[in-house]
C-alpha cells in the first residue's frame, strides 16, 4: 500500500520577505504589512459599518475591553507562565478605583481612567505579591479567590454603594470618543505588547516560565520579573474596568462578574495562545457569539466552557496559529 | 463550649469538603478546579433521585449519586484531563471550564432559589455540655472521622491504595514495578469524586443546594489544601482544624461575613510565612523558586 504524508514548505514570498529584500517590491510590503493593515483598518472602520446598529454599536466597546483582557490572559499565560483566573479581579478593581475617583474625588473623566488604571494596577499588583515567588498553581488558586472575595466584602461591609453600586460616573463626552478611546488603546497595547515580548525583557519572561532557575542563575530576580509582568498585565485589564464603569456611567458589583474572567480565556484558547492578536480575535468572535445567546442566560457560560475544553483537547494550537501557517507554507501530499 | 464543640463540627466539615481535593492533588498532580461543582452536582443527583424518580429510597438514592459522581470524574480524566496531562496551564484551565460548565449548566437547568433541601437522617437535638447540636451534626462528625480511618487504612493496607501512593510520591519508579499512571489516576479523580460527592451528601441536608456553594466549596477546599501543604493529607486535616476554629471564632467574636476574608487572609498569610504548608515539608525547595 502507496502511504502518503503532509509536507509543508515555506512559501517563496515568505523566505524572501525575511531579508532586505522585504522592500525590494511592493508585493513583499504588502505580503508582509496586509494582514496588520486589514486588522488595523478594520478595527478602525467597525464604528462605521455598524452606524445603524446602535445596539451592536455597544457590543462593539464591551468586545474590546474583552480583547484588552484577553491580551492580558495571553501576555500572563504564555509568556510569564501564570494563569490568572481572576481576569473579573482586574476590572473590577480598576472600575471600582476610576468611579471613586471620579464621583468621591471629582477628577474629570479622562483623568479619572488613566490614574485609576495605574493605581488599580498597582493595588492589584500588591494583592498578588505573596503568591509571585512561588511555582506551581498558586496564582491560578489566588486569583480565582479575589473576584469572588471582594464581591463578599463589598457585600457585607455595605461599602462603596454596597450592592447597588457606585452611581453618577461621569460618561463620554460623544459616541466617537468612546468608541475610538477603546480602540485606540487596544491597537496601542497590541503592538506595543508584541513589540515587548520581542525586547531582550520578553526574553526574561519567557524564561520565567521555561526554566526559572536558568534566569536565577544569570542574577535576575525572578520574583521581581514576575512582578513587573503581573503589573503590566493589570495596566491593560484595569484601564478595561475602568473605562467600562465610564462606559455604563456606573460601578458595581457585577464588575466582578465571572464573565470577565472566563470569555478573555476562551478567547486566548480559541484565538491561539502566545500570539497577542490571537487573543483579539477570539474575543471579536466569542462576544458577539455571546450577544446572539443573550436569550440562554448562564447557559452561555455553559457553551463557552464546552467550546474552551473543546479547543483545549483537540485543537490546541488555536485559530491564529492555523491561520498563519496557512499564510506562511504551502502544503501537498508526497509518497512516504 | 460553644465554641469548641462548633469548632469542631466546622473543622471535620472542612476536612471533608477538601479531602476529594487533596486526594486528587497529591496522586496525579492535577488541581482540580472541578471539586465544587461535582459537590453540587451530587446533591443536586441525590435531590432528582428523591423528588422526580418516585419512591427512590433515601440510601439508594445516596449510594446512587455517590456512585455517578465518580464516574463523572473518571470520565473526565479519561476523555479530557488524559490528553493533556503534564500542561499545568491546559489542566488548571480545563479543570476551571469542566467546574464551570457543570455549575452555570446546573443553574441553568433550574437550580435557583432556596427550594432544594434535602431531608437530615435524624431529626431532632443532644444537648452536650449544655450546647444544643443536632444528630445532623453529631453524624457529619462521626462519619468524617471514620472516612479519615477508613481512607487511611485504604492507602496503607489495599493494593490499590498503595498503587495510589506510590505514584504519588515517585511516578516514574512506580511505573517500572507495573504501576498504571493513567489508571490511577483515573481512580484518584473517582475516588476524589465520590469523596466531593460523599461530603456533599452529609453536609446539604443542613442548608439548601445553591450554586454558589459549588465556589464557596471549592475555595475552602483549596484554602485548606494550601495551608496544609498542597498534597499533604495530615496537613489538611490539620488545616481544617486551623481554619474551622479561625472560622468560629470570628463568626462568634466579629460578624459571619468574615468567613472568607478569614480563608482567604490564611492562604495569605501561609504563602508569605512558609509557602509549602503546614507539612509539605519534601516541598519546600521545589515550590519556591
Amino acid at each position: 500500500m502507496e502511504q502518503m504524508r503532509k509536507e509543508r514548505i515555506d512559501r517563496g514570498l515568505k523566505v524572501r520577505t525575511e531579508g532586505l529584500y522585504a522592500i525590494s517590491s511592493y508585493r513583499e510590503i504588502l505580503y508582509l504589512m496586509g494582514p496588520r493593515l486589514l486588522l488595523i483598518v478594520g478595527v478602525l472602520a467597525l464604528p462605521f459599518i455598524f452606524e445603524l446598529a446602535p445596539y451592536w454599536k455597544r457590543v462593539i466597546n464591551i468586545m474590546f475591553v474583552y480583547a484588552l483582557l484577553a491580551l492580558s490572559f495571553d501576555f500572563l499565560a504564555n509568556y510569564v507562565g501564570l494563569v490568572c483566573l481572576g481576569g473579573a479581579f482586574l476590572t473590577g478593581v480598576g472600575g471600582y478605583f476610576s468611579a471613586i475617583y471620579n464621583v468621591y474625588l471629582s477628577f474629570p473623566t479622562y483623568l479619572a481612567i488613566p490614574c485609576a488604571t495605574i493605581t488599580g494596577a498597582a493595588f492589584c499588583t500588591l494583592c498578588l505579591i505573596p503568591c509571585l515567588p512561588l511555582r506551581g498553581v498558586y496564582f491560578a488558586i489566588v486569583t480565582l479567590m479575589y473576584p469572588l472575595l471582594f464581591t463578599r466584602i463589598i457585600e457585607a461591609l455595605n461599602i462603596l454603594g454596597g450592592t447597588n453600586g457606585i452611581t453618577g460616573v461621569d460618561g463620554f463626552t460623544n459616541q466617537h470618543v468612546e468608541h475610538y478611546v477603546i480602540i485606540l488603546v487596544v491597537i496601542g497595547f497590541l503592538f506595543g505588547m508584541r513589540r515587548f515580548v520581542n525586547q531582550d525583557i520578553g526574553l526574561v519572561l519567557r524564561g520565567v516560565k521555561d526554566n526559572d532557575q536558568s534566569v536565577r542563575a544569570s542574577g535576575i530576580d525572578v520574583t521581581r520579573m514576575k512582578v513587573l509582568a503581573v503589573f503590566i498585565a493589570s495596566l491593560i485589564g484595569c484601564f478595561g474596568g475602568a473605562y467600562m464603569a465610564h462606559l455604563y456611567m456606573w460601578a458595581g458589583i457585577s464588575l466582578f462578574a465571572l464573565d470577565f474572567s472566563i470569555i478573555p480565556i476562551a478567547s486566548v484558547v480559541i484565538g491561539g495562545g502566545g500570539t497577542l492578536v490571537g487573543a483579539v480575535i477570539g474575543s471579536f468572535i466569542l462576544v458577539p457569539l455571546s450577544e446572539v445567546l443573550r436569550a440562554f442566560g448562564t447557559f452561555r457560560i455553559v457553551i463557552y466552557c464546552i467550546i474552551l475544553t473543546g479547543f483545549i483537547v483537540f485543537k490546541s494550537e488555536g485559530l491564529m496559529i492555523y491561520m498563519q501557517r496557512k499564510y506562511h507554507q504551502f502544503e501537498r501530499w508526497v509518497k512516504v | 463550649m460553644h465554641i469548641i464543640i462548633y469548632g469542631i463540627i466546622n473543622s471535620i466539615t472542612l476536612s471533608l469538603i477538601s479531602l476529594g481535593f487533596t486526594l486528587v492533588y497529591s496522586i496525579s498532580r492535577v488541581p482540580n478546579f472541578a471539586h465544587g461543582a461535582l459537590y453540587i452536582l451530587s446533591g443536586y443527583l441525590v435531590w432528582l433521585f428523591i423528588n422526580k424518580f418516585a419512591g427512590f429510597p433515601y440510601p439508594f438514592a445516596i449510594i446512587a449519586s455517590i456512585g455517578l459522581t465518580a464516574i463523572v470524574g473518571a470520565l473526565i480524566y479519561r476523555f479530557i484531563l488524559i490528553r493533556i496531562r503534564g500542561m499545568e496551564i491546559s489542566e488548571i484551565i480545563a479543570t476551571y471550564a469542566i467546574g464551570l460548565a457543570i455549575l452555570e449548566g446546573l443553574r441553568w437547568g433550574g437550580l435557583r432559589g432556596g427550594t432544594f433541601t434535602l431531608p437530615t437522617f435524624a431529626a431532632g437535638s443532644v444537648n452536650l455540655f449544655d450546647v444544643s447540636v443536632d444528630y445532623q451534626r453529631l453524624i457529619i462528625v462521626g462519619v468524617g472521622i471514620l472516612t479519615f480511618v477508613l481512607l487511611y487504612a485504604f492507602t496503607r493496607y489495599t493494593k490499590v491504595g498503595l498503587a495510589l501512593r506510590g505514584i504519588a510520591q515517585d511516578e516514574r519508579a512506580a511505573m517500572m514495578l507495573g504501576i498504571n499512571s493513567d489508571m490511577t489516576a483515573i481512580v484518584s479523580l473517582a475516588i476524589g469524586s465520590a469523596l466531593a460527592g460523599f461530603a456533599a451528601v452529609l453536609l446539604l441536608p443542613l442548608g439548601n443546594i445553591v450554586v454558589e456553594a459549588g465556589y464557596n466549596v471549592l475555595i475552602f477546599a483549596i484554602a485548606v489544601c494550601v495551608i496544609g501543604g498542597l498534597g499533604s493529607w495530615g496537613g489538611t486535616i490539620v488545616a481544617s482544624f486551623v481554619i474551622g476554629f479561625a472560622q468560629i471564632l470570628t463568626e462568634a467574636f466579629i460578624s459571619t461575613h468574615y468567613q472568607m476574608v478569614v480563608a482567604l487572609l490564611a492562604i495569605i498569610v501561609t504563602l508569605l510565612v512558609k509557602p509549602s504548608g503546614i507539612f509539605g515539608k519534601q516541598k519546600e525547595l521545589e515550590e519556591r523558586v
